[in-house]
């Protein structure tokens, strides 16, 4: 064979590996996007052609005239939508208040348990949730924080925090010492180089890590599934209650599903130029 | 000491008297502290929880008495145990194998100067940034009988139906192919950042040379991809042995016993029986399990880099 025949079919090849791949790979998605624009009646028909509706939105956002009746299970989906908002994002917020220092001090300071302290961080990351959280659903029943707002916001640090310690702590790493001793000598103090030179200089970094911390604690299920109950149901643990009811109203499910992914994919996105040190913990600097 | 010759460390200023004071000294621990702080809220509870696989816990009788090693005798005795243990490995094993293995492919396939690649390449994140929950039930819903859509595709190609995770023959390759589905963005997307930060200076000389496609994979790119893969080896392993999202959406640890993992048996008997002593042992041993080999597997990690870095 001609080599440059030989190197059209490799590359022809190739490319339909990867059309065979990504079809795997955004069919769950695109079809969950169809199922949700689903009417009721359409769901049990197996052909493609139907007529768009927007009722299954329309349900969620505003109530099933269905769900007085107990005919579909009654699921709150604006509640569990700011609830999952308010947990996530109060989980970046204590995550980043404490983590930005402490990744800076690990990356600046030469320290006894130094090492020691960063993995025992890192270390919780690849723990079994369980492990820490049977415990906390004693505890936080003796204490008062089951299915509370503050308890969820507090376990969830054992998603957010090893994150953006470590994800922080590489981009700390990569800022020469030289600019923060340049600015010591020309006599600021500490705490003014950190805010004013290092803040600026780690932002995007920053900015990434943050919003990929809040993702994964958006996505997280097993915490408030044990440690919360209606009062701080989440989506993902609503989203359970579509289709273990009596009759599955999985159209309803997809569009709660869209609601609560969609995006997040946008987001993704956004920082995508990011996301491989931010999901390698700043091990592969993408 | 006192004998020695002189020597340019005998005229260094003592230590003592350039240590600098007290405060500065405590500055990391202190810039650390509210992280140090969060940190001992949750190592707390691990104690605690450590504390209790010694009694007979349980919220319905709650007996705080030291009953030794009872707890985890129990869980080696049960009939159960072994088919668990198997189960947790045979799930880790198999969905890593095949996300390393298809992220590979996917990783090599993308690094080419080709315009659907770069198309494609944009779009790989979605399927790792849905809640793994929420795919599931995607997934659960597309293998349903009467509205899923797997079925009909089968087949459409001429296969027959599968009862995908309702039986137990097919049950572990359900959950498998959900995790693969999602996660081998990921592995892809490590590996061809390896890929891409490989120098070019090597290659080219074995395309010089007429090396062939092999010889230059496994003699250049695989010895230079070893980090990375380990890292897809490190968090993909260790996520999957310690897997409870997508087992519990899909089946709840089902049909049966089929999928009862370390984790599903925890959640099961300590949380859904409320039996907490009892539960703990599995969630215990797991976390050690997880915890020695990701020691091992960082360290390993660690002297790749440096012989990639052709340090030795």
């Amino acid at each position: 064979m001609h080599p440059r025949t030989r190197k059209a079919l490799t590359s022809i090849f190739s490319d339909g590996f990867l059309l065979i791949y990504f079809l795997f790979a955004l069919f769950p998605i695109v079809w969950m996007i169809l199922v949700s624009l689903k009417s009721t009646n359409e769901l049990f028909t197996t052909q493609f052609v139907f007529t768009p509706t927007l009722e299954n939105y329309q349900a969620i956002i505003f109530g099933d005239p269905r769900a007085a009746a107990g005919v579909v299970a009654r699921v709150d989906f604006p509640r569990n939508f700011l609830n999952s908002l308010i947990v996530s994002s109060g989980a970046v917020v204590v995550s980043l208040l404490v983590g930005v220092p402490a990744a800076y001090a690990l990356a600046r300071y030469n320290f006894k348990g130094k090492d020691t302290l960063a993995f025992t961080f890192l270390s919780f990351r690849f723990a079994p949730e369980l492990v820490v959280i049977i415990p906390l659903s004693l505890i936080y029943r003796q204490l008062g924080l089951y299915d509370t707002y503050f308890g969820i916001i507090w376990v969830y640090q054992l998603v957010t925090l090893p994150l953006l310690i470590w994800v922080l702590r590489s981009y700390f790493e990569d800022i020469s010492p030289d600019v923060e001793q340049a600015a010591m000598i020309d006599g600021y103090p500490w705490h003014q180089i950190f805010m004013k030179i290092l803040l600026p200089l780690v932002r995007p970094g920053l900015a990434a890590a943050a919003l990929l911390a809040f993702v994964f604690a958006w996505n997280n299920f097993i915490f408030p599934l044990v440690l919360g109950a209606s009062n701080v149901q989440t989506v993902t643990v609503s989203a359970l209650g579509y289709i273990s009811s009596a009759q599955a109203f999985f159209n309803r499910m997809a569009a709660a599903a869209v609601i609560a992914s969609v995006p997040q994919m946008m987001l993704a996105l956004s920082i995508q130029r990011y996301l491989i040190r931010g999901l390698s913990f700043g091990a592969v600097k993408g | 000491m006192a004998t020695k010759q002189v020597s340019a460390t005998d005229f260094a200023v003592p230590e003592e008297v350039v240590k600098p004071p007290w405060l500065v000294r405590m500055r990391p621990f202190l810039i650390a502290l509210p992280a140090l702080l969060i940190l001992i809220g949750i190592l707390y509870p691990f104690v605690v929880g450590v504390a209790y696989s010694f009694t007979a816990y349980a919220f319905t009788r709650p007996n705080t008495a030291f009953v030794g090693l009872r707890q985890y005798q129990r869980m080696v005795e049960d009939s159960d145990f072994l088919y668990s243990t198997f189960i947790t490995l045979a799930y880790a094993i198999s969905a890593t194998g095949v996300q390393l293995l298809l992220g590979l492919i996917v990783a090599t396939l993308l690094n080419r100067d080709s315009r659907i690649a770069k198309i494609l390449q944009t779009t790989l994140i979605f399927p790792m940034m849905v809640a793994p929950v929420i795919s599931t039930l995607i997934w659960k819903m597309m293998m349903q009988p009467s509205v899923g859509i797997l079925n009909p595709m089968l087949n459409a190609i001429g296969l027959p139906s599968l009862q995908w995770a309702a039986v137990p023959e097919t049950a572990l390759f359900s959950v498998v192919l959900v995790d693969v589905w999602m996660y081998t963005p990921f592995a892809a997307l490590i590996l061809l950042a390896g890929l891409r930060s490989f120098p070019q200076g090597p290659f080219e000389a074995a395309r010089v040379d007429g090396a062939s496609f092999w010889f230059t994979f496994r003699n250049l790119t695989l010895p230079m991809l070893t980090p990375f893969i380990l890292i897809v080896i490190i968090f993909r392993f260790m996520d999957s042995l310690k897997m409870f999202d997508i087992i519990f959406a899909m089946t709840e640890g089902g049909p049966g016993s089929t999928l009862m993992t370390y984790q599903l048996t925890a959640y099961r008997t300590s949380i859904q029986f409320q039996r907490l002593a009892q539960g703990l042992p599995y969630a215990i041993v797991l976390y050690f399990v997880i915890y020695f080999v990701s020691q091992y597997l960082v360290k390993w990690w660690g002297r790749a880099q440096r012989r990639a870095a052709g340090y030795s």
